[in-house]
């Protein structure tokens, strides 16, 4: 029977999660490098044994860890992130210029082609590229460098490239988000890119509709039709059904419409989950009730989903890298809090359960649906 | 014989117990501890210091002799206890944060 591998990523380490397809009972294997910040694992799409994890501290700084054997044991790789040439400013949070400084990888992902290809979202912002396993960290430069990066400013949570998506139809498309730049996409395998922003309002910049400055927390596609973009901005659940080009506001009955994780069913590209959170300076659920609420429609029609989640006293937040979905026949949804808890439900979101309640705050989570 | 103690999460990394020894060339300063530490240990490289400028990383601190060397130049030569191995070099991280 095929199986799933849950790979969470915490503040205090990383936990491996594994069961059958049943997704009834767990295997908890962690904390992998205790103690230290995990913001981000995933696997290879070519080689389910092949993972990446971003490992970091306050203390020691970037390190970069790979896994040849489905997280058993990892060997440290490359952790160089030089930037290109000199690499200038952007915007301080008071508006005046600040150099851009490495601090950390937020997000990786692997190549859907080559197991030794991998990207790197990193803060401050900029995107980097191995081929190599991950020994050898080389900036994709055209991103920061087409002209509108001086006017990037960091986010609450700091400059953060925290989104990567590949097009699986077109080798030389990917889009990218950054908080609080916006969203840029790229069609010549990140050569050259563009800001993607247009429609998206945000009323706490000086330009509502400005080019760029706003905070997308995450963009989600289904792999079918990579032209259909999904966002969870800081507020507005938004769409685009042109790859970026333009974007309207699909928020329709949420309650609220801010909030950090967006995903797409893995079998149905209409059906969309989110996590509304009670507002910029609230990160908690609404009433205390952890709610996640799904669109069958591609947005706009909400339904908030509730069996098996807390309906009181829950003031947990769920951040932007810690929802996925695996492609088992009933597609099984998976979102961590940090409160610790990993929740999943095996039939779409109709009923929920916990797989874990006691881990430190999760960062992200990622499955791997295995044969 | 040059004699270095790492933090606890570095001697994990570098699978190491409490203290390292290293045979270090020529004048014994930070830098050419430092040096032979990445040398024999590459997983250490970014840890301690910056892998371009070779800045000390904020939260890391090098003591010897009971003395805090961390604000000394990184090639100034160090303690001939140091050298002799006598005495450790120390890296310890800051007790701060959570």
């Amino acid at each position: 029977m095929s199986g799933v591998r849950v790979l969470v990523g915490t503040r205090k380490g990383a936990f491996i999660l594994s069961a059958d397809g049943k997704r009834e009972k767990w295997d908890v294997s962690g904390p992998h490098f205790a103690g230290w910040e995990i913001y981000h694992l995933k696997g290879s799409p070519v080689d389910s044994n092949r993972l990446y994890a971003s490992q970091s501290s306050g203390w020691f700084g970037q390190l970069m860890q790979r896994s040849n054997d489905g997280g058993k044991t990892w060997e440290p790789v490359g952790n160089k992130f030089a930037y290109d040439g000199v690499p200038g400013t952007h915007q301080w949070y008071d508006g005046t210029p600040h150099p851009w400084e490495f601090k950390r990888v937020w997000h990786l992902e692997p190549s859907l082609t080559d197991r030794e290809t991998v990207f790197a979202g990193v803060e401050d912002a900029a995107i980097f590229r191995s081929t190599d396993g991950g020994q050898i960290w080389q900036e994709l430069p055209g991103l920061r460098g087409h002209g509108t990066g001086p006017r990037w400013q960091p986010g609450a949570g700091g400059m953060c490239l925290h989104t990567i998506l590949l097009d699986p139809s077109d080798p030389g498309r990917m889009y990218i988000a950054i908080s609080a730049a916006g969203a840029f996409r790229t069609d010549d395998g990140g050569k050259t890119w563009r800001p993607i922003n247009r429609g998206l309002r945000s009323e706490y910049i000086p330009d509502p509709t400005a080019e760029v400055g706003h905070c997308v927390h995450r963009i989600a596609m289904h792999r079918s039709r990579p032209g259909v973009l999904f966002m969870q901005k800081h507020w507005d659940v938004m769409r685009s059904d042109d790859a970026g080009d333009s974007w309207r506001e699909v928020s329709g009955n949420l309650p609220t419409d801010f909030g950090f994780v967006i995903d797409v069913h893995a079998h149905e590209p209409e059906t969309i989950y989110v996590v509304p959170i009670k507002s910029d300076s609230e990160h908690f659920p609404l009433e205390g009730k952890l709610r996640v609420y799904r669109s069958r429609t591609g947005g706009n029609d909400w339904e908030p989903l509730t069996n098996g989640l807390p309906q009181k006293d829950c003031y947990v937040n769920v951040l932007r890298d810690a929802m996925a979905v695996d492609a088992l026949d009933s597609c099984g949804i998976y979102f961590g809090t940090t409160g610790g808890q990993v929740y999943v439900s095996a039939d779409g979101g109709d009923n929920w359960s916990p797989i874990v309640h006691d881990l430190p705050a999760v960062v992200s989570v990622e499955v791997q649906t295995l044969p | 014989m040059i004699r270095v103690i790492l933090p606890q999460h570095l001697r994990a990394l570098a699978q190491v117990g409490a203290e390292v020894r290293l045979e270090v060339e020529g004048e014994i300063t930070q830098c050419s501890i430092l040096n032979a530490l990445e040398v024999r240990y590459p997983m250490l490289r970014g840890t301690i210091r910056d892998q371009v400028t070779h800045a000390r990383r904020p939260f890391v601190r090098f003591f010897a002799c009971g003395e805090d060397l961390s604000h000394e130049s990184p090639d100034a030569s160090l303690p001939d206890m140091i050298a002799s191995g006598a005495e450790p070099f120390w890296v310890v991280g800051a007790i701060a944060g959570g």
